[in-house]
């Protein structure tokens, strides 16, 4: 039998793949690598795509990430793919929307402050027509 | 028999909360359980990272990235605080935000000024009530927390860092031991503490696609995005115990509730049966 590498395929949110291949074929950042047992250890960027994985006993799996890292020992191919669509504008995005959510969380202890004032205020009005009542009770006696 | 009446409503309505608690305790249960399997199948990830992350140090010791380097003058700190998004889950949440409180006084009593990115409902009504800077929030992560709504509120965190204007990041969440037990854990995110794994043997280097300042850096922020995505999966599994140990104590409550008020009606019927008896006697006795 031909000798192997381990191959790990993860993600943050869960594991993918772990298990023996005769090569892997993924899409790095400077070009098309094919990683057969014994490479020389590397580290690269991914770019969105296939990974291939070719078992020892024949055929094949694959799998699409959507952009990660990659590193190589002569014997455990690691796959970290994201799980997310990442670029830096979408990054970008993301901050901003999150600074919103922040912002509107603030907003809401304005909201929360109108409503103590009305509270107050009718709590005020409520204690004056308790007077107004009173009075009027004890004019008609 | 009016008295008796009432305990009699008392006691349904008791019946039905307590219905309502058991469900809720059944439920945070199962949950428990998925939410335990989320955190295994997320943690091979971050232990390639940080091997990776290892190997780097070790390959390019004089290359010194500023999320390793410690900062001489704090003057601001980051917390990301991870709370649950519902309540009924006993004093998880409370328990935490009273520690950090007690934090942010001290950081205040040294001069140093306090930003918080909050993940989760909880944590947004408890801090927007002090004075403290709030730079991001995230909240309704569901049951399936994903690592996509975390990157936004990380990243103004880490671009935070960069840029100086704040010294020091802490992360904080309730570490999930075991359905009883839930501790309040504040880790320090950056600058990251130095690695501890044992010197490597034989010196050799990686291959580098492009360079390795940029990939390194690459690889820290995605570790610590997972580190965060981790917290909040072990944040949930506290959640889900907490809650499951709250209803149940619940449920237990209204048990004891129910076993006294039927006490109280079966001494209130049987005081109305003897009342009747001896009026009727006493009737019977002046014919």
């Amino acid at each position: 039998m031909a000798s192997t590498i381990q191959c790990d395929i993860v993600s943050a949110e869960a594991e993918i793949f772990s298990g023996a291949a005769s090569m892997v074929v993924i899409t790095g950042e400077e070009g098309e690598l094919g990683i057969a047992p014994r490479h020389a250890p590397l580290l690269t960027r991914i770019k969105p795509g296939q990974v291939r994985v070719m078992l020892p006993e024949g055929g094949e799996e694959f799998y699409y990430v959507s952009g990660g890292m990659l590193e190589v020992q002569p014997h455990v191919v690691t796959v970290l793919a994201d799980t997310a669509a990442r670029a830096a504008d979408l990054d970008e995005a993301a901050a901003v929307k999150a600074k919103e959510e922040a912002e509107r969380a603030l907003s809401d202890r304005s909201a929360d402050m109108e409503m103590a004032q009305a509270q107050a205020q009718l709590a005020e009005a409520v204690a004056q027509l308790a007077a107004l009542e009173r009075l009027r009770k004890n004019l008609k006696r | 028999m009016s008295g008796s009446k009432e305990i009699v409503g008392q006691i349904k309505s008791i019946k039905n909360t307590r219905k309502v608690t058991r469900a809720l305790e059944m439920v945070s249960a199962s949950k428990i359980r998925k939410a335990q399997d989320r955190m295994q199948a997320s943690r091979p990830y971050a232990r390639m990272i940080r091997q990776a992350i290892g190997h780097l140090a070790h390959a390019n010791p004089e290359y010194k990235h500023p999320f390793t380097q410690q900062r001489e003058d704090i003057k601001r700190v980051g917390y990301v605080i991870i709370s649950s998004d519902r309540g009924l889950c006993g004093g998880l949440n409370n328990n935490m935000f009273r520690q950090l409180l007690g934090r942010f006084r001290e950081h205040q009593e040294n001069g140093q000024e306090v930003s918080l990115v909050l993940i989760g409902k909880k944590g947004q009504q408890f801090f927007k009530r002090i004075k403290v800077e709030i730079v991001a929030a995230v909240q309704d992560l569901g049951e399936q927390p994903q690592l996509e709504k975390l990157i936004g509120s990380i990243k103004i965190m880490l671009d935070g860092y960069r840029d100086g204007t704040m010294d020091e990041i802490f992360l904080c969440y309730n570490d999930f031991v075991n359905t009883m037990t839930q501790r309040v854990t504040v880790d320090q995110l950056l600058p990251l503490p130095p690695a501890t794994d044992e010197p490597m043997l034989k010196y050799w280097d990686y291959l580098y696609e492009p360079d390795p300042e940029s990939l390194l850096d690459d690889l820290l922020v995605r570790y610590i995005e997972s580190l965060v995505y981790n917290a909040t999966l072990e944040n949930l599994a506290s959640e889900h115990a907490a809650r499951m140990v709250a209803m149940k104590n619940a449920s237990d409550n209204a048990n004891n509730l129910i076993d006294e008020l039927n006490l109280a009606y079966n001494k209130a019927r049987q005081a109305a049966i003897t009342q009747e008896i001896s009026e009727i006697v006493g009737g019977a006795a002046a014919v």
